[in-house]
C-alpha cells in the first residue's frame, strides 16, 4: 500500500492544507506540527506558484505573500527535511506542472523521495497529460494524485482505474475557495469511483466547517480543507499554530 | 502533429480535470462544424459582409521609396470592423459556440481589440458577454474599455499579479470552470490547451490566404518575406500559415522586447524564455528559475505576454521562422513614422512589424517584396503615445 493510503487506516481522513512560507517558513512548520498533534492524518504542503490558476483569491494572495517573502522550491524541500525529523505522517505536494518542469521533474520527484513526500497534486495535469510526470513518479515512487471533477462525467471510470495514492474529488465547479452549499451529488460520483477502484477518496474546494467536512466524510473517504486554513493563518499573526491546530482539532472529531 | 493537439514537444492540455470535457466538447463540435458547408458559408458572409473582408493588400509605395530597397506591401487587417484581425477569430468561434448551443462568451483582453471583437459578435449573436482585462491595461486601453461597455458586454479588471494580459487569461480561465455549461471561453489568441490553438489559427489563416492571392494577381509571385507582430502570435501565425510550405517565403514574427531583451522589462519570449507549461499549454515562457512567471512589461498591452503559441515554438523549433525582438522606442517610432509617410496609424502592436521592415527593407533588393500584416489601427494607441513621448493633457 502507498503511504498516502495508509492516511485513510485511521477512521476518515482529515486533509489539511496549508501554502509553504505564508508568511514565512517558520510559521508554516510550526502550524503543520501542530496539525499533525491535532490529528491531521496527511498534509497538503503548496508549493506558491505566480499564477495558480485553479485558486480562489484567498490561496493566490497567500501564494503572492509566500513568493514575496523569498520562498523558493528547494526552500520548501528544507523544510520538509526539518519537519521529517519530528513526524512521518505522509505529505503530499499541491503545486503547478510548471514548478516540476523548470525545476526537472526527475531532480524533484528525486528529491521527494529523498527528503520524504509521499505525493504530489497537479490541478493543471488532467488524465490527457499525465505521462509528463507519471513514468518518473513511478521510479521515485512517489503518487501522482488524480483529481475527479463534477465535470468529468464518462471520464470517471477511465481516471479512477489508473489512479494511485487517494483519488482528490473536487466538491464543485470553480476554483479553490469557501462556499457557503455545496450541491453537487457526490455520492453517485464516489459511487462510480468505488465501482472501478478500491483506493479512497477525500473530497476537497469549498469546505469550510466543520458540519461540511463531516457531510463530505460521510459520503467518502476524507475531507480536505484549504482556504480556510490559509485565511486563519493570516489573520492570526504569531498565534497562528494554535488557532491552526484547534480548527484541525475540530474537523478531524467532525469527520472521524 | 504527432499526438492530438501537439506541435513537435509543444501544446497540449495542461488544464484543470474540470474543464477537460469542455475542451473536448469544444475538439468535437469544431471538427463537426469546419468542413460543414453551411456553417463555412454562414461565417463567410459574416466576414465578408460584416467584418469588411477580403482586407487590402496595399502597396506602400512612399515607404518602399524612403527606405529604398524590398517592395513593401501592408496587410490592411486595421480595416476590418472593429478595427483589428481579432474579428476574424472571434466571428468563427461564436457562430461554433452558437452552434453548440452557448449563450454566453467570455473573454480576456490585452489591448481591449479582441475584447471589443468579442462584445462585438455578442452583441450581434444575441449572447451575453463578460470581458476580463487587466485592471492596468483598462487605464491604458480606457477607450476600448467604454466601446466593450456600450456594446453591451461586461468588463471585470483583473487586479491580481502584474494586472495585465496574464492575469486577464487565468481569471477567465478561473471563470471557466466556475460557469461551464452555457458558456464559451472565447480565446483571442493561439494559445492555451488544445484545440484553442488550432481553431485560432484555422481563422485567423484567411489572412495568408488572401495575401497569396492577392500577390499573386498583383506581382504574380510569392513575397520574399512575411513579417507580423507576435504576443501569443495570432495574427502572425494567420500572416504565416498559408506560407510554411513555401519555404522561400521568410517568415518573421516580431516581439516586443520593451526597454530591451537586456533587461527584465521586456515581453520577448523566444528572446528571453524557456521551456514551460501554463495556461493549458507547454510552449516557450519568461520565467526564472523556479518557474514562477515573470513580469513582462511591453509598452504594447496587447503584446505584454509572458508566452507564445505552440506552433510558433515549433516553427521556431524547426528555423522555419524567424523571431526578432523589437524595443518601445523601435515601434512608436516606426508608429510616427506610417503615420506621417503613408498616412496611417498603426496599432502599437502592429508597428512592432513595421519597425523590423524599417530595419529589413533597406538591405534586400528593389525586386524583393516583404508582406507586413498591420493587425490593427492605432486610434486607439494615441493618448498612450502622446504621453511616451512627453505631451500632456491628452486624453483617450
Amino acid at each position: 500500500m502507498s503511504k498516502t493510503a495508509k492516511a485513510f487506516e485511521n477512521g476518515k481522513a482529515f486533509i489539511p492544507f496549508i501554502t509553504c512560507g505564508d508568511p514565512d517558513l517558520g510559521t508554516t512548520k510550526a502550524c503543520v506540527l501542530k496539525m499533525i498533534e491535532a490529528g491531521a492524518d496527511l498534509i497538503e504542503l503548496g508549493i506558491p506558484f505566480s499564477d495558480p490558476t485553479a485558486e480562489g483569491p484567498v490561496i493566490q494572495e497567500a501564494n503572492e505573500r509566500a513568493l514575496k517573502g523569498g520562498v523558493t522550491t528547494d526552500k520548501v524541500f528544507g523544510l520538509v527535511k526539518e519537519l521529517r525529523q519530528e513526524t512521518q505522517v505522509p505529505f503530499v505536494f499541491m503545486t503547478y506542472a510548471n514548478v516540476l518542469f523548470s525545476y526537472g521533474a526527475e531532480r524533484f520527484l528525486s528529491n521527494c523521495a529523498d527528503t520524504g513526500v509521499d505525493g504530489v497534486i497537479l490541478p493543471d495535469l488532467p488524465y490527457e497529460e499525465k505521462d509528463e510526470f507519471q513514468p518518473l513518479c513511478k521510479k521515485y515512487g512517489v503518487d501522482l494524485i488524480s483529481l475527479i471533477a463534477p465535470t468529468s462525467e464518462d471520464r470517471i471510470a477511465m481516471i479512477a482505474k489508473e489512479a494511485e495514492g487517494f483519488i482528490y474529488l473536487v466538491s464543485s465547479l470553480g476554483v479553490t475557495g469557501m462556499r457557503s452549499e455545496i450541491n453537487t451529488d457526490l455520492e453517485s460520483i464516489v459511487k462510480v469511483i468505488r465501482e472501478n477502484t478500491d483506493i479512497p477518496v477525500a473530497i476537497g474546494f469549498g469546505i469550510s466547517t466543520p458540519e461540511q467536512a463531516k457531510k463530505m466524510a460521510a459520503v467518502s473517504d476524507g475531507a480536505i480543507v484549504g482556504s480556510a486554513i490559509v485565511k486563519l493563518i493570516n489573520a492570526s499573526g504569531s498565534e497562528a499554530p494554535e488557532k491552526v491546530g484547534a480548527f484541525v482539532k475540530a474537523m478531524k472529531e467532525a469527520v472521524r | 502533429m504527432g499526438k492530438a493537439g501537439r506541435f513537435g514537444i509543444h501544446g497540449g492540455q495542461y488544464i484543470p480535470e474540470t474543464l477537460m470535457n469542455a475542451v473536448i466538447e469544444l475538439e468535437e463540435a469544431y471538427n463537426r462544424f469546419k468542413d460543414d458547408p453551411d456553417f463555412k458559408r454562414e461565417l463567410k458572409e459574416l466576414l465578408n459582409d460584416y467584418a469588411g473582408r477580403p482586407s487590402r493588400l496595399y502597396y506602400a509605395e512612399k515607404m518602399t521609396k524612403d527606405l529604398g530597397g524590398a517592395r513593401i506591401y501592408l496587410k490592411r487587417e486595421d480595416l476590418n470592423h472593429t478595427g483589428a484581425h481579432k474579428i476574424n477569430n472571434v466571428l468563427g468561434q461564436a457562430l461554433l459556440a452558437k452552434k453548440m448551443g452557448k449563450t454566453r462568451l467570455i473573454a480576456e483582453t490585452g489591448a481591449g481589440q479582441h475584447g471589443v471583437a468579442t462584445a462585438t459578435a455578442a452583441a450581434l449573436m444575441g449572447m451575453e458577454c463578460v470581458v476580463f482585462m487587466g485592471e492596468e491595461d483598462t487605464k491604458r486601453q480606457a477607450l476600448n474599455v467604454y466601446r466593450m461597455r456600450l456594446l453591451g458586454s461586461e468588463v471585470i479588471p483583473v487586479k491580481t499579479g502584474t494586472a495585465t494580459l496574464k492575469d486577464a487569461v487565468s481569471e477567465a480561465m478561473r471563470e471557466w470552470t466556475r460557469r461551464i455549461a452555457d458558456t464559451h471561453y472565447c480565446l483571442g489568441s493561439v494559445m492555451g490547451p488544445h484545440p484553442f490553438p488550432t481553431i485560432v489559427r484555422d481563422f485567423q489563416a484567411v489572412i495568408s490566404e488572401e495575401i497569396k492571392e492577392q500577390m499573386l494577381e498583383k506581382e504574380g509571385r510569392l513575397p520574399d518575406a512575411v513579417l507580423a507582430c507576435v504576443g501569443g502570435g495570432s495574427n502572425a501565425i494567420g500572416t504565416f500559415y498559408n506560407f510554411i510550405e513555401d519555404k522561400s517565403v521568410r517568415l518573421i514574427g516580431c516581439e516586443a522586447a520593451g526597454r530591451g531583451v537586456d533587461t527584465f522589462e521586456t515581453a520577448a519570449t523566444i528572446a528571453t524564455g524557456r521551456e514551460g507549461i501554463f495556461h493549458g499549454m507547454k510552449s516557450y515562457f519568461c520565467q526564472d528559475e523556479y518557474g514562477q512567471i515573470a513580469p513582462v512589461y511591453s509598452i504594447s498591452a496587447g503584446l505584454d505576454y509572458p508566452g507564445i503559441g505552440p506552433e510558433h515554438a515549433y516553427l521556431h523549433d524547426i528555423g522555419r521562422a524567424e523571431y526578432v525582438p523589437v524595443t518601445d522606442e523601435e515601434a512608436v517610432e516606426a508608429f510616427e513614422y506610417l503615420a506621417r509617410t503613408e498616412g496611417i496609424i498603426p496599432a502599437i502592436e502592429s508597428a512592432h512589424a513595421l519597425a523590423y521592415a524599417k530595419k529589413l527593407a533597406p538591405g534586400m533588393d528593389k525586386d524583393k517584396i516583404i508582406v507586413v500584416t498591420l493587425s490593427g489601427r492605432g486610434d486607439k494607441d494615441c493618448a498612450a503615445i502622446a504621453r511616451y513621448r512627453g505631451e500632456e493633457g491628452i486624453h483617450e
